[in-house]
């Protein structure tokens, strides 16, 4: 079975789906599944994964898409890549090394010109392992710890407007709109090491990246490093809406009016 | 005009027409190199900070990690596929809008340091600096907006105002003055910002020899002066060496010791203008006898020439439009309403320039593709300019295509009536961003629009040539010295409470007849759109005369008010009511800035522009 790389491409994809050896997992909304989907692909609302959101429930959840241990599975979805970072994520995190993110959402699949389908499909239900990957993962006492460690980098993926209103003290902003590209989901690994050169981020150092609430725009961010070469990247999944229910203190950039810059 | 096409033609050494290139990826390098020295601090501060401003980044309001970038557009003349990229590095490395300026630059903020070099990198991509943006340097050479189809021009300047730019960036001669230096061109007596600029040039033709009127040592600022006219007529042939004259005058005597008082305009006064204007002609003299060829060939007025625009549409169809000038009314149907108060008719007959309203010029990156698009499909000269009134200009609309057109805008919330009367309000960006700012002029500017076409005041034809013009502190960014009503931020402290206020100044104009407006009274922010209301009111409760406010307010203003309202004195006494706040134990909120729910207080730091 091929390994596949962490962002994969969509002739890779098509490849795959003409060998029947990959698992597609579309985790937009059922109806939108319904009315068509890449070829092969099962549905995984995003929602489902969030309902219970820990490690057992993602294995079973695993096992009913058909997924054995080591098999290749592919996530989309039509939200800039990020529902479907968070997914595979979370795959990866149970153990599911082989889990890669298409490059595109699902308009631009179609835009190419790409194949459809509207059939439901399932498979027979596997077994899969649970082997937890706690290298990827980091929760509020992680991320509190990394707030005083010279090699740990706390990056806040959220747009600059939130960041600048209140963040997490320490954390360095790398909005989702800078990982994202045009026409695919994440933009070249050359330009995202130099993004990092620039801000004298090291390709050897750690970084934790968090959102605002469930880890889905700090998951694309989790990508875009890991496809530029970095190594140590850990997702804070439950992010800002966790580290403030928990009462931490948070830093806020005051004195200015920056909100009524906005022409939202 | 296909940018990208262009740069392949660069790439095959054939310079396209216009040469669109103004940026350099090499100062994108550079740029970040800078930022590593710094952080390591093997760059001092004081070197940082001239580099940055010389490369167009301004420090943010008390957060040095942060800048505002801003983008010389030069002339005013912006390319769909440029506003498309300024979207994308807005939404990347800025807050998801940008911002067009008073002066024909469009900003985008708190930008970390770190990403500067990004968008000048992205920018230049597309042909766009912040090159000589900021800094003592000079600063982007504005254009009249309707340069090129204006119905009381002599000739387009726009070439000539790009041909200057681009002589004047990167040139060694001017990369240290004792300040910034502005230039401005207008299309014709009227438009243009020609008398509050260092140098201002409207365009004349004598004996059938293009040239100019160039006005020297205007500006607006904490001290404001109205530009001295250096001789009747200057022959094309000659502009080049007075802007150099100029330029070397105020760089060997301007004053480089004190920063409140470095502008050329404050020399002009010092040396008064008859030596000044002595010292200009001489110097002109000896740079035409000490320019080589080859340095004068630099300037090169071709090459900045865009291809003719041949008519598609014929003259003779909807030449007209007559919703232009009929009345209309709150409910009247939108597009009519949008018609009126932003399309005007061009000397290309079966043209039309419509402006695109912008609250106080914020745009956000969704906005400008749209209009990007719009742009291609419905305007033949497929360009934008953006105007000092923090608007854009789109020409060559027909009328076939304006409903289309309107129809794009509305899709993306762009199609906001008002753009030409009273309700466009113009607010430099104050204490969204500014080191210097007092109040936040910038959002008080936004309430003024939101309010006023709310009110349907833009269909009020008597108000239309009105302009409120609001910056958040003395200094000038927002205009207001040329706002028939303007306003500057400040701090007062009514009864034991300080409030944020801005002092009200009436009867500033642009244009030939350039007048800087005078300060009447003290208004606290939250009253102040109280007070244009009682102003209105009181100017419509004048059955006596029959002209515009803004006449109105010039009459009074000379004392020769005709009804209740004779002179200043009168005013302001009917206006007190309207400025007193209540006790702020009962309404707090009244002591409160817009944008803020915490108690005011004025904080400022070093403002840069010096820098």
């Amino acid at each position: 079975m091929i390994q596949l790389p962490f962002v994969c491409d969509t002739k890779l994809l098509c490849n795959l789906i003409q060998k029947k050896t990959v698992r597609v997992v579309d985790v937009r909304k059922d109806e939108q599944y319904n009315q068509e989907h890449i070829p092969s692909a099962v549905s995984l609302p995003f929602a489902k994964l969030l309902e219970q959101d820990s490690p057992t429930d993602t294995r079973t959840i695993l096992e009913h898409l058909g997924v054995c241990d080591g098999y290749p599975v592919v996530v989309y979805d039509d939200t800039f890549g990020a529902l479907a970072a968070r997914v595979a994520w979370s795959f990866q995190y149970v153990g599911h090394d082989n889990t890669a993110l298409l490059e595109t959402t699902f308009s631009q699949w179609k835009k190419l010109g790409l194949g459809t389908e509207s059939k439901k499909n399932s498979f027979p239900k596997q077994e899969h392992s649970l082997n937890i990957n706690h290298k990827i993962y980091a929760d509020a006492s992680y991320v509190q710890s990394a707030q005083t460690s010279h090699d740990k980098i706390i990056i806040d993926a959220r747009e600059r407007l939130n960041y600048l209103t209140e963040h997490i003290p320490s954390a360095k902003n790398m909005p989702y709109t800078m990982v994202g590209g045009n026409g695919s989901i994440l933009r070249s690994p050359e330009d995202i090491k130099r993004y990092l050169e620039n801000r004298g981020i090291s390709p050897g150092a750690e970084v934790i990246a968090y959102c605002g609430s469930v880890g889905t725009l700090s998951g694309l961010t989790y990508y875009a490093l890991k496809q530029a070469g970095m190594d140590n990247v850990r997702l804070y999944s439950k992010s800002f809406k966790d580290w403030k229910s928990l009462g931490k203190p948070k830093e806020e950039v005051n004195d200015a009016n920056y909100w009524d810059l906005s022409a939202e | 005009m296909e940018i990208a096409e262009n740069i392949d033609s660069v790439e095959k050494g054939v310079l396209p027409k216009p040469n669109p290139m103004w940026g350099r990826t090499e100062e994108s390098e550079n740029f970040a190199k800078n930022v590593k020295h710094f952080r390591q601090k093997t760059l001092s501060d004081d070197d940082f900070r001239r580099f940055r401003l010389q490369h167009g980044a301004y420090g943010s309001r008390l957060q040095p990690n942060y800048s505002m970038v801003r983008i010389k557009v030069p002339g005013g003349q912006i390319y769909p596929e440029q506003l498309e990229k300024i979207a994308n590095l807005s939404e990347a490395f800025s807050i998801g809008s940008a911002h067009v300026s008073t002066r024909q630059n469009i900003q985008l903020h708190w930008v970390q340091l770190e990403d500067v070099s990004e968008i000048i990198k992205g920018l230049a991509d597309v042909g766009l600096t912040t090159r000589e943006a900021c800094g003592n340097t000079v600063r982007n050479v504005m254009c009249s907006h309707l340069a090129g189809v204006c119905l009381n021009e002599k000739f387009d300047s726009t070439p000539y105002a790009k041909a200057i730019a681009r002589f004047f960036i990167r040139n060694p001669m001017c990369q240290n003055l004792p300040r910034k230096f502005k230039i401005n061109f207008a299309c014709c007596e009227d438009h243009g910002l020609a008398r509050i600029a260092d140098i201002g040039l409207i365009p004349l033709i004598r004996d059938d020899v293009r040239g100019f009127q160039i006005y020297l040592g205007g500006g607006l600022g904490a001290a404001s002066f109205i530009g001295h006219l250096l001789e009747d007529f200057t022959p094309e042939t000659r502009l080049l060496a007075t802007c150099m004259a100029t330029i070397r005058i105020f760089d060997r005597h301007g004053n480089r010791e004190n920063m409140a008082r470095n502008r050329m305009r404050y020399l002009v006064q010092e040396l008064g203008w008859e030596k000044f204007q002595k010292l200009a002609l001489k110097e002109r003299s000896i740079v035409e006898m000490t320019t080589s060829t080859k340095t004068a060939s630099l300037f090169d007025i071709k090459a900045e020439e865009e291809e003719p625009i041949i008519p598609r549409a014929s003259g003779e169809k909807m030449s007209k439009l007559p919703m232009l000038s009929e009345q209309v009314f709150l409910d009247s149907e939108p597009y009519q309403r949008w018609l009126h108060g932003n399309v005007i008719p061009q000397k290309q007959k079966g043209y039309f320039t419509a402006f695109i309203t912008l609250a106080a010029g914020d745009v956000t990156a969704n906005q400008l593709r749209v209009l990007a698009q719009a742009i291609r499909n419905l305007s033949l000269e497929r360009s934008a300019r953006n105007t000092p009134h923090q608007n854009l200009a789109i020409r060559y609309v027909t009328a076939d295509g304006l409903p289309e057109f309107y129809s794009q805008l509305s899709s993306i919330g762009l199609a906001n009536p008002g753009a030409l009367t009273i309700s466009s309000a113009v607010g430099c960006s104050g204490t969204t961003s500014c080191n210097l700012a007092i109040t936040n002029s910038h959002r008080l500017a936004k309430e003024i629009e939101y309010k006023f076409l709310e009110l349907g005041l833009d269909t009020d034809d008597s108000l239309r040539d009105t302009t409120i013009k609001i910056s958040g502190c003395p200094n000038s960014c927002g205009q207001h010295e040329i706002a028939t009503i303007g306003f500057f931020g400040g701090a007062s402290r009514i009864g034991a409470t300080m409030a944020p206020t801005y002092t009200m100044l009436f009867g500033g104009d642009s244009g030939e007849f350039s007048v800087l407006a005078k300060p009447i009274m003290r208004v606290p922010a939250k009253r102040v759109i109280d007070t244009i209301r009682k102003i209105i009111e009181i100017y419509k409760k004048d059955n006596t005369f029959k002209g515009s406010l803004q006449e109105w307010i010039d009459n009074i203003l000379r004392g020769e008010g005709t009804g209740i309202v004779k002179n200043i004195e009168n005013m302001k006494l009917l206006l007190t009511p309207v400025v007193q706040l209540p006790p702020a134990e009962k309404e707090p909120e009244l002591y409160r800035d817009y944008g803020n729910d915490i108690k005011f207080s004025a904080k400022t730091a070093r403002g840069e522009c010096a820098a």
